[in-house]
C-alpha cells in the first residue's frame, strides 16, 4: 500500500472524468483542430517557412506542448482545489489508511493523466493535417507525460497554498500565461530579444518543446536528456514541495 | 496485595476492560492556545462514549487526534492497540469515521460512492461486491443506490456516510455530531442504527450537542469544556454525582423577583437561564406549595436530567453555547 497508494486516489479522478468522457474528448479534438486551422493555415500563409517547415508543423509540435501544460495546470489548480476545499474529497481520504502523500501523488498522476488526454487528440489532428513528419511522433507521448507530472506537481504547490480561486489568478498571469507565449509555442525563441531569451531558458515548458518538437518535425534533437532532466528535477522538487505544504495543511 | 488473586480479577475483567483508546495527559495547542489540555480517558471495547460539550470544548480537536489528522502537543495516544499518529495509517484500517460535515463524493453514485471509499482501503472488487448491497440495506438506501447525492435528504446523506464508515468493517467508529441538522424522524431512525452496531460489538466514540442523544445511546459520557474532562460516567450516575434530583423550573420576568422575596431559602441551588430560573432541591414540596399560593407564575417541575448536570459543569446552557 505505501508504494501503491496513491492509485485509488487516481483511480477515483479518472472514474469521475470518465463519466463526461464522450463530451469532454468531443472539446479536446475540436479546439485544437480549429486553433490548427485558423492560425497554422491563416497566419501560416503570410509566413514561408519556419526553422525549415511550414508554419502549421511549427505550430502543431508548439501547441501540443502548450496543451500539456495548460491541462495539468488547470486540474492542478481548480480541480485539486475543489477536491480539497469545497468537496473536502481529501478529508475523507485521510480518514482511511491512506497519507498526504498517497494523495498528493495521486493527483499529480492525475495531472499527468489530464495532460496526455487532452494532448494526443491535437498529436492526432496533427497527423491527420500532414502536420508530423514520421512515426516518431509517437515518443513525444512520454515526454508530454513527464510534462504533465512536472506542471501539475507545480500547479499542487500553488494550491496547497490557495486561500481562494482569487489565488489562482496570480499563478496564471504572472507564470503560466508568459510561458506559454514566450518558450517557443507559437515562434522561435532566437527571434526573441537576448533577455527574453534567456527567461525562456528558465521556464520549463522551453525544455518540453526543444524535445517534442524534432521528434514530432523530424528536427535533430540536442541534448534530450539535459532537457528531460530539467523537467524531472520540477517534477521531484515540487512533488516534494506540494507534499510537505499539504501535510502543514491538512494534518493540524 | 496478592499476585494470583489481582490476576484472576483481571482475566475476569478482561472484556469488558479491554481499552480501544487509552489516552494520557493528551494535550494539543494551536500556536499558544490551548484546545485540549492534558485528559486522561478510555474507551473500552462494545461500548458507547459520548464526548458533551459547547462548541469549542475541544471535542472535535479531541477525535482528530484520535484520528492521527492532529498531531498532539504532548501526552501519549493508543487507538486499537496502536499508538497514534506514529501507526495512525495502521490504526485506520480497522477504524471508521463519520465527519461532522458531509464530505460525499457528488460526482458519484449512493454505491459508487461505496466502492470508491472502499478502494481506498484497498478492498478487493469481490469484498466490495459483497458488502455494498448489505450496506445499502443497512443504511435503507437500497432504493436509491444509483442516485445521485444531490437528490438525496440530509438524513439519507447521513445514513450514506455512516455506511461508508463502515466499509471496512472497523471495530471502533468515531462520529462528530452525527445527528446534527437532522429532523426528528431521520434521527431516530440513526439511532436505531447506530444501537443495531453496539449489539453487534462495535465501540461507538460519539460528539455530540444533543442531551436526548447522549442519554439515549451513550454507557458513559465525558463532559468536556475548554479543553479538559468535567466529568465522566453514565447518564445516571453523571446526575446522581452532580446534581440535586428535582428541577422546578420558574418562567417569566417576574420569576427571580418572586423567588428573592417570597421563595427566598426554598431552593437549594438556583440558575438563570434566559428568562427562566432553574431551582434545583431534593424535596421540591415545599417550593411548590409557595407556587400555587403565588399569583401568575408559570413553573413545571420535573425531574434532573443531563442537560442540568451540564449546566452546572459548564455554567453554560447548551440551548445557547453553539
Amino acid at each position: 500500500m505505501a508504494i501503491w497508494g496513491w492509485v485509488p486516489v487516481w483511480r477515483r479522478n479518472f472514474l469521475v472524468w470518465r463519466k463526461l468522457a464522450l463530451p469532454s474528448l468531443l472539446g479536446n479534438f475540436g479546439e485544437p483542430l480549429f486553433y490548427l486551422l485558423a492560425l497554422g493555415y491563416g497566419f501560416g500563409s503570410f509566413v514561408d517557412q519556419v526553422q525549415g517547415m511550414p508554419y502549421l508543423m511549427f505550430l502543431a509540435s508548439g501547441i501540443v506542448c502548450g496543451s500539456a501544460m495548460n491541462s495539468a495546470t488547470l486540474e492542478g489548480l481548480y480541480s485539486a482545489y475543489v477536491r480539497m476545499s469545497m468537496q473536502q474529497t481529501w478529508e475523507g481520504i485521510l480518514a482511511t489508511p491512506l497519507s498526504v502523500r498517497d494523495v498528493v501523488v495521486g493527483e499529480m498522476m492525475w495531472t499527468g493523466t489530464k495532460a496526455l488526454i487532452n494532448s494526443t487528440p491535437i498529436l492526432v489532428v496533427a497527423a491527420a493535417l500532414g502536420a508530423v513528419h514520421d512515426w516518431n511522433a509517437l515518443w513525444a507521448l512520454p515526454v508530454l507525460l513527464l510534462a504533465g507530472l512536472a506542471f501539475g506537481a507545480m500547479a499542487l504547490v500553488v494550491t496547497s497554498v490557495a486561500t481562494g480561486f482569487d489565488f489562482f489568478m496570480y499563478y496564471s498571469t504572472l507564470i503560466i500565461t508568459p510561458m506559454f507565449l514566450l518558450s517557443g509555442v507559437f515562434f522561435p525563441i532566437d527571434v526573441m530579444p537576448g533577455w527574453v531569451q534567456g527567461m525562456a531558458q528558465g521556464f520549463p515548458l522551453t525544455h518540453v518543446v526543444a524535445v517534442v518538437r524534432p521528434l514530432m518535425t523530424g528536427l535533430p534533437l540536442v541534448a534530450p536528456l539535459l532537457h528531460l532532466a530539467v523537467l524531472m528535477i520540477c517534477a521531484v522538487l515540487a512533488l516534494t514541495a506540494a507534499t510537505w505544504l499539504l501535510r502543514r495543511r491538512l494534518i493540524r | 496485595m496478592n499476585g494470583s488473586a489481582s490476576n484472576s480479577t483481571a482475566v475476569a475483567a478482561a472484556p469488558l476492560t479491554e481499552a480501544v483508546v487509552r489516552a494520557v495527559g493528551l494535550t494539543k495547542l494551536y500556536g499558544e492556545t490551548p484546545v485540549v489540555k492534558g485528559v486522561d480517558f478510555n474507551v473500552y471495547r462494545g461500548e458507547c462514549v459520548g464526548l458533551l460539550g459547547p462548541n469549542g470544548a475541544g471535542k472535535t480537536t479531541t477525535l482528530r487526534l484520535l484520528l492521527g489528522t492532529a498531531h498532539p502537543s504532548g501526552g501519549t495516544l493508543e487507538v486499537l492497540g496502536l499508538p497514534v499518529p506514529a501507526r495512525a495509517a495502521e490504526m485506520r484500517r480497522r477504524l471508521g469515521v463519520v465527519p461532522q460535515f458531509d464530505n460525499l463524493d457528488p460526482d458519484f453514485t449512493v454505491a459508487e460512492n461505496l466502492q470508491t471509499y472502499g478502494s481506498y482501503f484497498g478492498l478487493s472488487r469481490a469484498v466490495l461486491a459483497e458488502r455494498v448491497p448489505v450496506l445499502l440495506e443497512f443504511a435503507a438506501l437500497t432504493e436509491r443506490a444509483d442516485a445521485k447525492i444531490s437528490a438525496l435528504s440530509g438524513g439519507m446523506k447521513r445514513r450514506l456516510t455512516l455506511a461508508r464508515a463502515l466499509i471496512n468493517d472497523p471495530e471502533l467508529l468515531v462520529l462528530d455530531e452525527p445527528t446534527t441538522g437532522l429532523d426528528p424522524q431521520a434521527r431516530q431512525l440513526l439511532w436505531r442504527r447506530l444501537r443495531e452496531l453496539l449489539a453487534a460489538g462495535k465501540t461507538l466514540l460519539l460528539t455530540t450537542h444533543y442531551m436526548e442523544e447522549a442519554e439515549r445511546l451513550c454507557d458513559r459520557i465525558m463532559v468536556m469544556d475548554h479543553g479538559v474532562i468535567l466529568a465522566t460516567g453514565s447518564p445516571a450516575e453523571l446526575i446522581r454525582a452532580h446534581i440535586e434530583p428535582q428541577v422546578v423550573e420558574l418562567f417569566g420576568p417576574r420569576a427571580a423577583e418572586w423567588l428573592a422575596a417570597d421563595g427566598a431559602g426554598r431552593a437549594e441551588r438556583t440558575e438563570e437561564v434566559g428568562e427562566s430560573v432553574l431551582c434545583y432541591l431534593h424535596d421540591e414540596r415545599p417550593l411548590l406549595d409557595a407556587l400555587a399560593a403565588a399569583h401568575g407564575l408559570r413553573f413545571t417541575h420535573r425531574r434532573a436530567n443531563l442537560e442540568d448536570v451540564f449546566l452546572k459543569l459548564t455554567g453554560r446552557d447548551l440551548r445557547t453555547a453553539s
